[in-house]
């Protein structure tokens, strides 16, 4: 189950201006919701309640029947990035050499769970599939930074780097 | 249509083109079990429990019966082949494998369509499937209701019942895959959202998922409190559908049998929310005639259905200026029981405990609510549904069909037949009209009835002409037809004077505490029609059919409150609202 995300909205009047602006777009078109959500993600970088209820009260479309759609498609996010994102591969090669674990350890640390970004915007984290370092497994990577051939006790010194 | 030809289990059947395989069937006598499929509802053939086979020249295949139209001549189904049971049980196995099969503690054994279909199917091994298994938080935080997802299973039913019928939309299907689940946006509970309190989704859930905060155990220790006097009171349509508990047709009046089970049950009185209608019209006759001849705030809407007046507040707190201020019957007859009478057998209102029972759910939000405390405690204690006061008949022990038929107690039971129709959608306008026909013309006994906005249409219009008088009426039912006529009156496209609406779709009758009826009886039987019709001819049967002509709610206006709209009735049969915010 997701959780609410806490990390404070800074919406612009010019993002929900350009909003504003792809809803009038889509308004009349019958299964508008799917580009209207894409687009909002593009403006916003994510969709938070905030975004949600204005596209729900101009769109008249249930707020939960949006967040329904959000939390069916992979490429809908209720969270921004953080300003380091973490990506940790789960792909075949790292999962076998305990990229798992790393992943879980993450979790804990960080009290996030995939996706999800911590409230004070400083680190977001997700998982992905290969990243081409096999030879490095278990990776991740911190923004452009890539770590290579991880424990679990290696986590946390990295994540220091970025206080 | 043309009709055309085929052949279900080798039995031959002549339907009209297009007629689902599912209602064929039914024609020849043979059920097919459905989950996610209600008619009307939902239909979106996705749960594959009512999985056939079909050779329509081509060999035969699997189908979903349910939303399958018949357009092949000479095809020819299967509806209990071997492969179709293996689909069946396979099906079943695997919402079994996520099911918290807790049934012997839950409030739907014995009543619950996913048991009743194991059992048909002989399903002896329930764990077949071991594996993961989510774990979901029960959902407490509305007034009224629980929700447990363990043992949802995501047949949707009560998410299109929300949306299509009562245009509400609070819960939906989040997430997707194993993780799916039904909920609300970014997890708020339920009591956090804008939920009408309607209860329609606990009527159309299959499983136990869903269900109303349970206040038996509590009325049973009020009754057997000696410090307390406890008195019930039964909404109009509860009579027309409680004895379908107990193995009655659906439509049959059990009003005697009910007021003899309240009896024994222990209740010091047992008194008729009827008589709480009579008075309602009263006050709201006469609160409209007020605003209609001296230029009030119009349309006037109808104030009884608490659903539909949580549903104002949320999405047309506008309106709000336009709901009659008079409270509803139960909430009356509380007020009632707790000053006029308190008075007369010279009880503390404080020691008084009133209980409604009511086909409604919203009614345990309502008697809750603000300003609905006239002696300065709550009116009303307790709201129990239908199907609560079932289960105290069943735990106390009476046997219900051998009851005698008993008459409620005075002096606030006697009701005329303007009250009884209260229960079915256009039953208070019509109670309303005829009152003021009367009072408009002046032939107080005079019994008009107003047939055009009686039946199940969501939306129902007339004109009435008494004496000249031009008065514009409009009955809705279902909250999504109620937006739709009132996103008419904002726009100026409907001009009307005086508007009844009621949160469920055909009135309290199909309300959402009412027993619930299975997919494989909703699908072929119009339960709105067929309990209203219990209330009509109830009222067509009596020879009181005029509000104003209750003797008993005569001689409370001579006791007590003066008279309609008078400044005692303002203090204790009038009510306020607020402006609420939809989430």
């Amino acid at each position: 189950m997701a959780t609410k995300t806490t990390v404070p909205f800074n919406g612009t009047a010019e993002q929900e201006k350009r909003l504003h602006e792809v809803i009038d777009a889509h308004r009349s078109d019958p299964g508008a919701l799917m580009p209207v959500l894409q687009q909002a993600q593009e403006i916003y970088g994510y969709l938070p309640i905030e975004v949600q209820k204005i596209i729900s009260n101009e769109m008249e479309i249930p707020l939960e029947k949006i967040y329904g759609v959000v939390t069916f498609y992979a490429q809908f996010s209720l969270y921004p990035k953080g300003k380091y994102n973490i990506s940790v591969c789960l792909g075949t090669a790292c999962y076998v050499k305990g990229s798992g674990d790393i992943y879980d350890k993450l979790q804990e640390i960080l009290g996030i769970g995939d996706g999800e970004c911590t409230a004070d915007g400083r680190f977001s984290l997700e998982a992905c599939r290969c990243i081409g370092a096999c030879g490095l497994a278990p990776v991740l990577t911190v923004n452009e930074d890539v770590y290579g051939r991880l424990t679990t006790d290696k986590v946390k010194e990295i994540l220091d780097k970025y206080e | 249509m043309a009709d055309i030809n085929v052949k279900i289990n080798g039995i031959p059947v002549t339907v009209p083109k297009g007629t689902t395989i599912l209602e064929a069937a039914h024609t020849a006598g043979i059920d097919i079990p459905t989950f996610c499929y209600m008619k009307e509802i939902n239909e979106i053939g996705a749960c594959r429990i009512c999985m056939v086979e079909i050779n329509e020249g081509r060999g035969f295949r699997l189908v979903a019966s349910c939303v399958y139209p018949l357009n092949v001549d000479n095809a020819e189904i299967r509806t209990n082949s071997p492969k179709v049971m293996d689909s069946r049980r396979k099906t079943l196995e695997l919402i079994l494998s996520t099911h918290d099969k807790k049934c012997l503690s839950c409030v739907r054994s014995g009543n619950c369509e996913l048991q009743a279909l194991c059992n048909e199917m002989g399903i002896d091994h329930e764990d077949v499937y071991e594996g993961e298994k989510p774990v979901y938080e029960i959902d407490n935080s509305a007034v009224h209701m629980y929700r447990d997802n363990n043992k949802c299973i995501l047949c949707r039913r009560c998410v299109a019942v929300c949306e299509k019928w009562q245009g509400v939309g609070v819960i939906g299907a989040n997430e997707r895959g194993f993780k799916t689940f039904i909920g609300s946006a970014f997890e708020m509970g339920l009591g956090e959202t804008s939920c009408v309190s309607c209860g329609q989704c606990i009527a159309v859930c299959p499983v136990g998922a869903l269900s109303e905060k349970d206040y038996t155990d509590a009325v049973f220790k009020a009754i057997a409190d000696d410090s307390k006097y406890v008195i019930v009171q039964t909404a109009p349509a509860v009579r027309a559908a409680l004895g379908e508990e107990f193995g009655y047709p659906i439509g049959t009046n059990v009003e005697g049998k009910m007021a003899a089970a309240l009896h024994r049950l222990g209740f010091d009185n047992v008194f008729d929310t009827d008589w709480g209608a009579d008075l309602t019209i009263m006050e709201e006759a006469n609160e409209f005639l007020d605003r209609f001849q001296n230029g009030g705030k119009l349309p006037m809407m109808t104030s009884c259905s608490p659903g539909w007046v949580k549903y104002c507040e949320h999405y047309f707190p506008d309106l709000i200026d336009n709901l009659s201020s008079c409270k509803s019957p139960h909430q009356m007859l509380g007020a009632m029981a707790k000053t006029y009478y308190a008075e007369k057998i010279g009880k503390d209102p404080k020691d008084i405990v009133v209980v409604s029972v009511m086909p409604c759910t919203a009614k345990k939000f309502e008697c809750q609510r603000d300003d609905q405390n006239a002696a300065g405690v709550p009116d009303v204690d307790y709201v129990l549904t239908t199907r609560e006061l079932a289960r105290m008949i069943r735990r106390a022990g009476i046997k219900f069909t051998a009851l005698p038929d008993e008459d409620f107690d005075n002096p606030l039971g006697l009701s005329s037949g303007a009250g009884d129709i209260f229960g079915a959608t256009g039953g208070v306008m019509e109670a309303a009209l005829r009152t003021a026909y009367c009072k408009l013309t002046g032939k107080e006994d005079e019994i008009v009835e107003f047939k055009e906005i009686r039946g199940t249409d969501g939306i129902k219009r007339a004109e009435i002409d008494i004496n000249g008088t031009k008065i514009r009426v409009a009955v809705a039912s279902g909250l999504a037809n109620a937006g739709e006529l009132l996103k008419r009156v904002q726009s100026g496209e409907e001009k009307v004077d005086f508007i009844e609406i009621m949160a469920c779709p055909g009135g309290c009758v199909n309300g959402g505490g009412q027993p619930q009826q299975p997919a494989s009886v909703r699908n072929f039987e119009d339960l709105r029609v067929l309990r209203a019709k219990a209330l009509y001819d109830e009222d067509a049967n009596k020879e009181l059919r005029l509000s104003h002509l209750n003797e008993d709610v005569k001689k409370l206006y001579e006791e007590y409150l003066g008279r309609p709209g008078g400044h005692k009735s303002h203090k204790t049969l009038h009510t306020s609202y607020v402006k609420r915010s939809v989430n």
